[in-house]
């Protein structure tokens, strides 16, 4: 007979909670406890210099979802979050295809793979800063156009502009989506891609019926990891735009920048409710813990 | 010009993966249309790459493989007319037992109305009804391996291949579905080609039986023929069933030779085949097992055997309907005798009692 859970000895009861007691001891403190903090000060008044006063008024939410800017400020951060993601998902699918699929040698494929996290021995800034010679306007790519008489004055949209918001994005982020995406089309047998074959399935059918279908978890983890830091961000916006366009943290950034925590903090608190929107559509439309368990 | 014929024929056909070894070396075979042929031999034998590269997913390195009198060497599978049904199944985990038998019909652009009958009447004729709507994992198996072979049939190819296809079946199921495939391969009534490496397997099912060594092909015939009348000492210790002693010609005598050895006076063996045979050649013969008889020391030899060699009992096995006698009749090589069960208990031996083994001397067969 299987003991209730009433009839569990303590000793039991101690080993489990001292099982979860690591991951509690790190989520607690740097994890639950800021969200709350946030939650709590969204609801507080301020006296306009950075004092909070305790209590609890909807103001803050008021002033943010009443200000035309939220609209706007979303709606460009969704733009860019679209674009990042299609680029990034097209991108990433298919170097972790190429990675899985044609290339023959099993440490080929990892060296290629570890090549390409390259990047990410450098940091973010310089990253972004190296863009600079490369879109510039005396950058190599306005020189060359120039040289070969393709445009006579230098094209001001590659660099500080969306444009290169998007490049940045995609630089940083495309990696996000080959991991996971490598990790699921690993794992598909290649004795189904012989079955397909031997079906009469053509190279694109094999993608569309076998590979894409059984890359759905891995997408959908990549999509979460960029999706939720596109939104997440401003740093990259306000570099790589020159100051032309900004995202939705970049606006409580500004909040902070002039004490008015409990606006911040109720933009916050929109912005998270709705990355866990979009999360939890995400998780709706691709089961990942039953592809997974597969 | 198409032909609905599924005769295959295989001409000096080698493979290599490295460019100096053969994997498959120098094969030569006819299958006839509508036969029930299954490769035989250890893993690494080759068989497996023979069924690759007739269903086309792996090319010979020489040779041509011809099938309805069309060489196909460089066809896609689906010009072939070849399907294949894959070891442990490869079936499409994402996709229903109906999507993945009509599968092929799908790539094949059938309107999904046509697909899915079609897909019904194939899971209908191998009784999945059902089940059409899970997916394998759903499924026993047993019935991912009738999935599998719908699958493979849907497109009603000329010849199917089977590779290991009752491998991942408990011993029981295993017995039940191979009556299911001979069943399917009548019904359809084209070739089957099936890779095992059980002997009784392919001796229950095939018409043309091929044991293969080390890329070559030792024999190939019919199930019967192959059990009964081996060859070589390779096919009669694979097959099973025979005991292989090896020894020196003594003399030639007419139709038969003598072999020296343990027997005090020598073993009679008949010629058959074998014409070219001089004293002191040396030269394998093979007994089968259930035509050796045990009797004690002393009592006469029953009528037609000259043979008899003594012998220790070294284990018994009981078997059902027969007892398998374990002798140390020849030295190194195990000797063994499958007496009738009612035989056997009228006078039970008991482990080390010596007794004289003897055979009918027509049925010893010389070796090449």
């Amino acid at each position: 007979m299987q003991p209730s859970p009433a009839q569990t000895p303590p000793r039991a009861n101690l080993a489990g909670w001292l099982y979860v007691s690591p991951l509690v001891l790190v989520l607690v403190p740097f994890f639950v406890a800021p969200i709350l903090v946030v939650l709590l000060a969204s609801f507080f008044a301020t006296d306009g210099f950075g004092g909070l006063t305790p209590g609890f008024t909807l103001a803050s939410y008021v002033e943010v979802l009443h200000s035309a800017l939220t609209l706007k400020l979303y709606l460009a951060t969704i733009k860019f979050t679209v674009l990042t993601w299609i680029f990034t998902l097209v991108i990433g699918f298919f170097v972790a295809y190429f990675l899985v699929f044609h290339v023959r040698s099993q440490l080929l494929a990892i060296g290629l793979f570890l090549l390409c996290t390259v990047p990410f021995w450098t940091s973010n800034i310089i990253r972004m800063i190296s863009w600079i010679p490369l879109l510039g306007k005396e950058g190599l790519i306005n020189q060359a156009l120039l040289g070969l008489g393709v445009i006579r004055a230098p094209l001001e949209v590659l660099l500080f502009s969306d444009l290169a918001v998007v490049i940045a994005y995609v630089h940083q982020l495309t990696i996000f989506m080959i991991v996971p995406i490598f990790n699921s089309m690993a794992r598909i047998d290649k004795k189904l891609i012989e079955a397909a074959i031997d079906a009469g399935a053509s190279r694109f059918d094999i993608m569309r019926l076998i590979v894409v279908p059984m890359s759905k978890s891995g997408i959908a983890l990549g999509t979460i990891f960029v999706v939720s830091i596109v939104m997440g961000d401003f740093f990259v916006v306000k570099v790589m735009s020159g100051g032309g366009s900004a995202s939705v943290v970049s606006a409580f950034y500004e909040d902070v920048g002039v004490l008015q925590y409990p606006t911040a903090a109720a933009s916050a608190v929109l912005l998270t409710l709705v990355l866990v929107a979009v999360v939890s559509l995400i998780l709706r439309t691709v089961d990942i813990r039953q592809e997974i368990a597969r | 010009m198409k032909s609905d014929r599924g005769d295959i024929e295989l001409a000096g056909v080698c493979k290599s993966f490295d460019g100096v070894t053969n994997v498959v070396d120098g094969v030569n075979l006819k299958i006839a249309d509508g036969a029930y042929c299954c490769f035989i031999g250890p893993s690494g034998c080759g068989k497996t790459t023979i069924l690759r590269m007739i269903a086309g997913h792996e090319d010979p390195t020489a040779g041509e493989i011809v099938i309805g009198g069309q060489n196909v060497v460089g066809l896609a599978p689906v010009q072939r007319r070849t399907a294949m049904m894959f070891q442990s199944y490869a079936l499409f985990p994402h996709l229903t037992v109906r999507e993945n038998i009509a599968f092929a019909l799908r790539v094949r652009g059938m309107s999904k109305t046509d697909r899915l009958r079609a897909a019904d009447a194939m899971i209908e004729k191998v009784r999945l009804t059902q089940f059409a709507d899970r997916l394998p994992a759903q499924l026993s198996g047993g019935q991912q391996q009738r999935v599998a072979l719908a699958r493979a049939a849907i497109t009603e190819p000329r010849v199917l291949l089977l590779d290991e296809p009752l491998s991942a079946l408990d011993e029981q199921l295993r017995v039940q579905m191979r009556q299911e495939l001979r069943r399917m391969q009548q019904e359809l009534g084209i070739t089957f080609i099936h890779v095992t490496h059980t002997q009784l397997e392919a001796i229950a099912l095939a018409d043309l039986v091929v044991v293969m060594e080390q890329g070559r092909i030792k024999q190939a015939g019919a199930a019967r023929e192959v059990y009964a009348h081996p060859h070589d000492r390779y096919v009669a210790e694979f097959m099973g069933g025979q005991n292989v002693l090896s020894g020196c010609v003594e003399k030639v005598n007419g139709a038969s030779f003598t072999l020296a050895q343990a027997a005090p006076d020598g073993i009679e063996v008949p010629l058959q085949a074998r014409s070219s045979i001089n004293v002191g050649d040396k030269v394998d013969i093979a007994v089968r097992r259930d035509d050796v008889a045990l009797v004690r020391p002393g009592k006469e030899l029953p009528p037609g055997c000259t043979t008899s060699l003594p012998s220790r009992v070294l284990a018994i096995e009981y078997q059902g309907y027969f007892v398998k006698v374990m002798l140390d009749t020849v030295p190194d090589d195990e000797f063994i005798a499958y007496v009738p069960e009612k035989t056997f208990f009228a006078d039970p031996f008991t482990i080390g009692d010596v007794v004289v083994a003897t055979w009918a001397t027509g049925s010893a067969l010389p070796l090449a």
